[in-house]
């Protein structure tokens, strides 16, 4: 039994026809965003290209140091600067600030729009109506699909791969901040009200110290979102190590792939340990 | 003229307050017209009835008590008098001024300035230590820093925890985080202190200290306090007045000693006759450890050395697994010292002892002849803690 044609409707074309008159009529809006996220990433680059690898390694080293148990300081800042280091061992450091720029910029995006979006949710039960189903749809909709859109409008290469990455990563600092924000125990947020806290000075010196912790797991939930996002987006020109694993694929190259997907897995560990412990020295303090 | 008077000395005044919850009010309100008891009206239109049309005064300096079984409305009346919640109806005055028609700054001003609140779990603020909690109030007023540290050491050391100020919240004991939640409140310089039931968490001999404690604040600061509990005996010791809840009305308001001697009706009798029965107090709860804890095998120096220390005048001598073996006075360990008896000869042995789940009112007579602190035991002669005469006696009280 087939489904009756009949009762078929169109979604696509509707879809497609918002998106080209998007691009017709909206694009110098899409050139103006385009060309700031390009000023953007160009700053970033020149950055991140700034420090010499060695300063990187270093800092990589020191932090790690900084971060860890006391038993195993030493092991651990020697692990992850050696896994640095290997990076630029196999000839993929410049790759490596490609990516970086991408994933910096992306994740500064979503930061700035996912927290006060996050704060608006936390505390306004219509905003949370509204936003949480599109939250929903943002994480469950197959990554894939946003690049379409992305390249329509702001053509190829590293600037859409920003927008698509941003997309993908914002969800969670939205989640985390609400969600950590709700968490306040009810009796403090009364006793600050009860001492005459505005709203401003209820959510500087209550809700967000309270909240930190939560908040900067969304944080590392962001951050690595946008890494996982890394090879997606090199489908529509962004630059850096999701480029090689695409280019090993396509001339069957395993030892390009696999070359390139460590170190993507190096970067993930290296920021998902400096992050995390972050989030863990606000809990105590 | 002396009608004046005693208008002037009204701070707080409440007028017909109700306090509805619940989306249906007015469906709610016509049922309470044709007098629907407060089940019916929950059943039928979802909407609770928490305070019912309630009046009271609370004179300056004075004491308030408010208080009736879980549910009756208390935190509700107390919220409304800050407006952390907004009365359904009725009136509330501070010093002639209509609270509910502040606008939002005077209001904020009013919080700031008039009324502060302390709350049954503290509501303290984890990510700041004791000094930076205590100053939270006047951080919120804008006072400067130094300012604001000085005025908020002070009051450290007056609610008892100098030495403290560093601490972080989760490094205190219960009552030490009340005392903060006390000077927090104290800080602003409040003229009227609301606590709902600020004592309850904690354990009946803290609890009894924080009662005298805030005895003697009141003594000295001479603050207006509007005070919750459900604890009868609580209420009647502080309460200058007290006024009785239930389901949502004051049933009758009157000095403890007139509600006493004229209970208005069964409900008020059987409160107050529950106050005697609600007496029975365990060893338990007013046992401690001793401050000198030796083992025989320490031998008479150190029992010496840590009872000088301690400034104490007996140590509690202990074996193997904390079983108990009997007290060593101070004079019998200088004759150990001595050589005129052996160490083993010195420790008194046959002293009375009790166990935890002893009632204090049966320790009175033991109490009454013993001439150190009594020990715990459990049912194994292992030594729980020690309860002293005067925690005997104060328990009564
Ligand atoms: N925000 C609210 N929404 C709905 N009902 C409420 C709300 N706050 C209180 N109530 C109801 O109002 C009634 C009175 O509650 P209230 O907390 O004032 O009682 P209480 O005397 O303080 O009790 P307790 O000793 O348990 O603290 C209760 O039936 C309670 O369920
Ligand atoms: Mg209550």
């Amino acid at each position: 039994m087939h489904f009756p044609k009949d009762l078929f409707i169109n979604i696509k074309k509707p879809i497609d026809n918002a998106i080209e008159y998007m691009v017709r009529n909206w694009g110098p809006i899409f050139d103006a965003i385009s060309d700031g996220l390009r000023t953007m990433l160009f700053y970033i680059r020149s950055a991140v290209e700034i420090i010499p690898w060695w300063l990187l390694i270093a800092l990589v080293f020191f932090a790690a140091y900084k971060t860890s148990k006391t038993s195993k300081k030493l092991s651990s800042a020697i692990l992850y600067s050696a896994l640095l280091f290997f990076i630029g061992l196999i000839g993929l450091w410049d790759m490596m600030n490609a990516t970086l720029t991408i994933i910096i910029a992306s994740v500064i995006i979503s930061l700035l729009l996912g927290f006060p979006l996050g704060l608006l949710v936390a505390q306004s039960k219509r905003a949370n109506v509204i936003v949480r189903p599109v939250l929903d749809t943002m994480q469950t909709m197959p990554s894939f699909v946003y690049l379409i859109p992305a390249v329509m409008l702001l053509g190829l290469g590293n600037v859409p791969a920003v927008v698509a990455t941003t997309i993908y990563a914002m969800p969670p600092i939205v989640r985390m901040t609400s969600h950590g924000i709700q968490q306040v125990d009810a009796e403090v947020v009364e006793a600050s009200k009860s001492f005459g806290a505005t709203r401003f000075q209820m959510l500087t010196k209550v809700l967000i110290p309270q909240a930190l912790p939560t908040i900067m797991t969304g944080v590392n939930q962001t951050i690595m979102m946008a890494i996982s996002m890394v090879v997606t987006s090199s489908m529509i020109g962004a630059t850096g190590l999701g480029s090689e694993v695409l280019k090993g694929i396509n001339r069957l190259e395993s030892g390009r792939g696999f070359a390139a997907g460590t170190a993507i897995v190096i970067i993930a560990i290296i920021i998902d340990r400096l992050t995390q412990s972050l989030g863990m020295r606000k809990e105590k303090a | 003229m002396n009608d004046l008077n005693e208008q002037n000395d009204v701070i707080l005044h409440v007028e017909n307050l109700s306090m509805l919850f619940g989306s249906r009010k007015t469906q709610a309100r016509e049922m309470m017209a044709q007098g629907a008891s407060k089940d019916e009206i929950l059943e039928k239109t979802e909407v609770t009835v928490a305070v019912d049309d309630i009046s009271f005064s609370v004179e300056q300096g004075k004491i308030f008590s408010l208080i009736g079984l879980s549910g009756s409305g208390k935190s509700t009346v107390v919220r409304c008098l800050n407006m952390l919640l907004t009365p359904t109806s009725g009136k509330i005055f501070y010093r002639g001024e209509d609270i509910s028609a502040y606008s939002a700054d005077e209001l904020r001003e009013y919080r700031r300035n008039k009324v502060s609140m302390v709350f049954q779990s503290f509501g303290l603020i984890s990510h700041r230590n004791v000094l930076e909690n205590v100053a939270f109030g006047l951080e919120l007023r804008g006072v400067k820093k130094e300012e604001r540290i000085e005025k908020a050491m002070e009051m450290v050391n007056m609610v008892g925890l100098s030495g403290w100020e560093n601490k972080e919240i989760t490094d205190l004991s219960g009552g030490m985080r009340q005392r903060v939640g006390i000077a927090r409140a104290l800080a602003n310089d409040p003229d009227i202190l609301l606590m709902d039931e600020p004592f309850s968490a904690l354990d009946p001999l803290v609890r009894r200290e924080m009662q005298f404690e805030m005895l003697s604040i009141q003594e000295k600061l001479n603050k207006t306090i509007i005070f919750i509990t459900h604890d009868i005996n609580e209420a009647f010791k502080l309460g200058n007045k007290v006024a009785i809840m239930r389901d949502g009305r004051i049933i009758q308001t009157d000095t403890p000693e007139d509600m006493t001697n004229n209970p208005k009706d069964e409900y008020v009798r059987e409160f107050i006759d529950s106050a005697d029965k609600s007496q029975i107090y365990y060893v338990k709860s007013y046992m401690q450890m001793p401050d000198c804890l030796i083992h025989v095998r320490e031998g008479v120096q150190r029992a010496l050395r840590q009872m000088r220390n301690h400034g104490v005048s007996s140590a509690y001598i202990i074996g193997d697994g904390m079983r108990y073996v009997g007290v060593l006075p101070l004079e019998a360990a200088f004759q150990v010292r001595a050589g005129e008896i052996t160490f083993q000869d010195a420790i008194m042995k046959d002293l009375e002892t009790t166990t935890e789940d002893t009632q204090i009112s049966d320790l009175m007579p033991m109490a009454a002849n013993a001439k150190y602190p009594i020990a715990v035991l459990d049912d194994e002669k292992r030594l729980k803690g020690i309860i002293s005469k005067a925690a005997v006696l104060t328990s009564l009280i």
